[in-house]
């Protein structure tokens, strides 16, 4: 199967980026696709990379940036809802005249169409949130 | 590309939360991929789309009139649940009016809002293949 | 053609249990995760609503939840299932769509 996941929640405040990442990684596990994770209102701040937690407890953001290098996902961090939140790719930040940027690898800020292309191409759509 | 039945869910009141305001945007974004679009107003769902609206005392900017413009996106499937409105002490006069304009009849303008039962609206998300819930 | 429901929110907090079990249809299941599992636990208030729903669907609780709230599997509702995250995959490849009740 195919799936598509929505995280509409932010890291630490909620557990839904953790169900999704708990999900995504038992659905990989049984040889299923992850085509996409699209991150949507505070769900965005799962993409930055400025987060620092104290060592004992998980990094949020990290586990979601290896998953997707390891697997291959497509991770997608919402542009109108990143930008409400201060989350900024390099090329985001020096088209708004901003002095930083903060985005974790392996995701990439783009339009909601990819949610609905993400939803229209896969098995399956998931949505994670509060 | 398929066609799929895309259902968006709201179940949650404006301005308490941004969940109104932002699935409002993914609505107005799903239009132009020609799927089939519903939107199901449940629960505290049914204030997105009270009449009325003045958030401008609490710093807020009233995203109510978008919802009038969603027939001119082609989105003309809006369905109401009507126990979800008896329960608030609500009935359809409280909500907007919405519409649409029929090209089939000569651009007749048409209400886009549908006010179901909880049995109706059950029926309706058993049908969709992709649903969002905000 | 059927559903899976899933639900995150305590029955003790939000009417999400019971919404969804309103507009549930016959043969559909629905999963309670995260802090749904609180309303699981037999004699409960919400459990009366999950088991009174049994006769036409099949309800599952997320295991890993369940033990990271404290709650035993003894202690669940009679007729309430628990899956574990694999379980939680295999749900959603046996029904063909999901809703989440947020």
């Amino acid at each position: 199967m195919k799936y598509t996941l929505m995280v509409n929640e932010g890291p630490y405040q909620h557990q839904s980026s953790d169900t999704a990442y708990q999900f995504a990684k038992a659905a990989l596990a049984k040889g299923h696709e992850i085509f996409r994770v699209f991150f949507y209102h505070d769900g965005v701040n799962n993409g930055s990379r400025l987060s620092v937690p104290p060592k004992d407890d998980r990094l949020v953001q990290k586990q979601w940036s290896e998953l997707a290098q390891q697997h291959g996902i497509d991770m997608v961090i919402c542009i109108a809802a990143a930008q409400r939140r201060g989350l900024m790719d390099a090329s985001e930040a020096k088209r708004q005249g901003l002095d930083a940027d903060n985005i974790a690898p392996g995701f990439r800020i783009s339009g909601l169409g990819q949610l609905i292309e993400g939803s229209i191409e896969s098995d399956r759509t998931i949505v994670f949130g509060d | 590309m398929a066609t799929k039945k895309f259902m968006y869910v709201n179940r949650k009141a404006p301005y308490g939360t941004v969940y109104a305001l932002e699935s409002l945007e993914v609505v107005l974004i799903a239009a132009a991929f020609e799927q089939e679009v519903t939107l199901a107003f449940v629960d505290d769902g049914v204030y997105q789309i009270i009449k009325d609206q003045k958030p401008k005392a609490i710093g807020m900017k009233n995203f109510s009139p978008t919802y009038k413009a969603l027939g001119d996106y082609d989105i003309k499937q809006l369905y109401v649940e009507r126990e979800s409105l008896e329960e608030r002490g609500l009935t359809e006069d409280d909500l907007m009016e919405l519409t649409y304009e029929d090209e089939d009849d000569d651009w007749a303008e048409k209400s886009s809002l549908s006010i179901i039962s909880r049995a109706e609206m059950a029926e309706l998300m058993a049908a969709q293949d992709v649903t969002f819930s905000f | 053609m059927s559903m899976l429901h899933i639900v995150n929110k305590s029955p003790f907090e939000r009417n999400a249990v019971a919404s969804c079990l309103s507009h549930a249809s016959e043969g559909d299941a629905v999963l309670l995760i995260e802090d749904a599992v609180i309303g699981a636990v037999a004699g409960s208030q919400a459990a009366t609503l999950l088991t009174s729903a049994l006769t036409t669907k099949a309800i599952y609780v997320l295991g890993e939840d369940l033990a990271a709230r404290g709650i035993e599997q003894s202690r669940l509702a009679q007729g309430l299932q628990v899956v574990d995250y694999s379980g939680f995959v295999d749900l959603t490849v046996q029904h063909d769509k999901t809703q989440s009740w947020l």
